[in-house]
């Protein structure tokens, strides 16, 4: 791990932090203005023109708002939860390169061979706030298993029955969609050979194609597992209103609320941040991120915004999906992760690994994704569907109550 | 009567085809859907300063219609008060003026309570002159209950107002007021 200037990191903190919260407020503009798009309304215009200082009233008066604290809860945890999801849900950015990084160095042979080749790495301008990290993604995931935490807390604390459930709920189905979410991903990492996000971008910038066309299957995958950490809506389950009121976080009130919500949408940036670089190559775009190289500083910012884009597009695409599939059951959202997921991530993996062994070329695997999903398709065995077997009775012919019914 | 098990229809969910189990076609067929939505015309009013377009029959605020004199052409006769559920209206009667030809009564007082109404017309189908008529005056407000009890002069404003500004035009146009501003036979 090598060490940094603090002053320079704290820059790059700073700016990135204060980014990354700009766009979760302007997530929550988005938001409201996409739903009342899709529901052929206006949305909010009334706040700054076309209503672009919402965000800010939104906050203020999360600040202003009376905060509650309901006698019946377990104080610590109550108020220890809001803190812990939001610090999990922004620490996760850490790891994420934002552009102009150059591939941290390989394991050197000797101590003299790895201190130079630090030393070469850290004269690199890295925008990352944590640069040369090699475990990347493993920390993203650890942190995202951490983030349920805040939510059971905050679901157990409460004391309620609401909470209670939507934290159940909550746990079950993270811990459920975990599995092919880091299975889902473990092909593109035997592909790259490297966990770290900075090498897996990098990878991708000099193939001059995206991980995305030889790894479709996963890109799926880790897409619609992406949605359930993040309990986005066809998996809003934990905080399903119709059902349990606000769910984890219905006894919250003023910022601690806010701080819950909040953490959602550091979910859903930190997920699209990780989607762009894992499939969609990153700050790469076939070859065109370069055309600054000889100015730094201006390199460095046209890729952050290369970067960006893609994640706001998947952030886009969500908010779309948000309103196109409904809520799922919560047998269905069980089977769909143990049932059809989880198996098509770990065949996914094996036609990694035989294409590997054998050294075919890569674009198989696209074929290979295909054929997966294909077969997934024809399996007989219904997925969404309990297997229940409805006991006919005999049917009785000819009866006159039985052709009333049945309109014959 | 308990339900015969041979009167029970059981009906099963359709099979899911091929394209049904993989999802993702139905998948797009609503994203079409939703992204169609996105760019299509909002039907969002902006309404303070985008009015509302309100058919004729609208029922708002009450006017009193005058006649081709001006004068008001309500006869008194009690009928929209009678008819009226939630008894708003109060009217006290006169003899009409000896130069009012036509008529024998004609209103001393006309009070409406704009609070108590509960804007169902029945005043202006009771009317045998239609001399109260509902406006499409929609935005009534007031700061105190007692400005919100029109009398005469303000209603008949009020069709001054609605007559002028062409929201509500004059719907009548009979030169005699009807059998019920006649003496009575004999």
């Amino acid at each position: 791990m090598p060490s940094f200037e603090p002053g320079y990191l704290a820059i790059v903190i700073v700016a990135l932090m204060g980014g990354v919260l700009g766009v979760v407020g302007y997530l929550t503009l988005a938001e409201r203005k996409v739903s009342a798009w899709i529901q052929d309304r206006l949305g909010p215009n009334r706040v700054g023109p076309g209503g672009l200082l919402q965000p800010l009233a939104d906050g203020g008066k999360f600040f202003l708002k009376e905060e509650v604290i309901p006698k019946h809860v377990d104080r610590v945890f109550y108020l220890l939860a809001p803190a812990v999801a939001v610090i999990t849900a922004l620490l996760a950015i850490a790891v994420v390169p934002f552009g102009s990084t150059v591939a941290p160095p390989a394991p050197q042979a000797t101590i003299d061979a790895f201190e130079s080749s630090q030393a070469a790495y850290r004269s690199h301008f890295s925008f990352v706030l944590a640069p040369g990290v090699d475990i990347g993604i493993l920390y993203v995931f650890a942190l995202g298993s951490l983030a349920v935490y805040g939510v059971i807390l905050a679901g157990w604390s409460a004391n309620s029955k609401y909470s209670l459930i939507g934290a159940l709920r909550s746990s079950a189905q993270i811990i459920s969609y975990e599995i092919p979410l880091g299975m889902s991903v473990l092909g593109v990492f035997l592909i790259v050979g490297s966990l770290n996000l900075e090498t897996i971008a990098g990878w991708q910038g000099s193939h001059r194609y995206w991980l995305v066309l030889v790894q479709p299957l996963a890109f799926l995958l880790f897409l619609v597992s992406a949605y359930a950490e993040g309990s986005r809506l066809p998996f809003d389950l934990p905080e399903a209103e119709q059902e349990l009121v606000g769910g984890y976080h219905t006894e919250y009130s003023s910022m601690k609320l806010g701080f819950m919500l909040m953490a959602e949408y550091v979910h859903l940036v930190t997920a699209g941040l990780i989607v762009s670089i894992l499939f969609f190559g990153g700050w790469s775009l076939f070859g065109l991120e370069s055309i600054f190289d000889r100015v730094p500083v201006l390199a460095a910012i046209f890729k952050l915004i290369i970067l960006v884009a893609k994640m706001l597009i998947y952030c886009a695409f969500a908010l779309v999906v948000r309103w196109t599939i409904p809520r799922f059951r919560f047998d269905q959202l069980m089977s769909i992760a143990w049932k059809a997921m989880i198996p098509l991530a770990l065949a996914n993996l094996v036609c990694v690994m035989i294409v590997k062994q054998y050294g075919w070329p890569l674009i198989w695997l696209a074929f290979a994704s295909v054929g997966l999903l294909a077969a997934a398709g024809l399996w007989h065995g219904s997925v969404t569907m309990p297997r229940r077997k409805v006991a006919r009775p005999p049917v009785a012919t000819g009866g006159l109550a039985t052709s009333r019914l049945t309109g014959v | 009567m308990p339900i015969a098990e041979s009167e029970v229809r059981w009906v099963e969910a359709p099979k899911l085809g091929f394209w049904d189990q993989l999802y993702l076609p139905a998948m797009v067929d609503g994203l079409k859907t939703t992204v169609g939505h996105l760019f299509s015309k909002k039907i969002t009013e902006q309404y303070p300063e985008q009015e509302p377009k309100l058919p004729g029959n609208y029922r708002g605020v009450h006017r009193l219609n005058r006649d081709e004199a001006g004068r008001v052409r309500c006869v008194a006769c009690y009928m929209c008060a009678t008819a009226c559920p939630a008894h708003c209206i109060d009217i006290v009667a006169a003899p009409s003026p000896p130069d009012w030809t036509g008529r024998e009564k004609y209103p001393e007082t006309f009070v409406l309570d704009e609070l108590r109404c509960i804007y169902c017309g029945m005043c202006e189908e009771a009317c045998p002159v239609d001399a109260i008529e509902l406006t499409t005056l929609y935005d009534l407000t007031g700061l105190s209950r007692e400005e919100m009890v029109f009398d005469k002069e303000k209603l008949l404003s009020v069709f001054d107002f609605t007559t002028k500004a062409g929201t509500d035009p004059v719907r009548t146009h009979g030169g005699r007021l009807g059998p019920a501003s006649e003496p009575p036979p004999g």
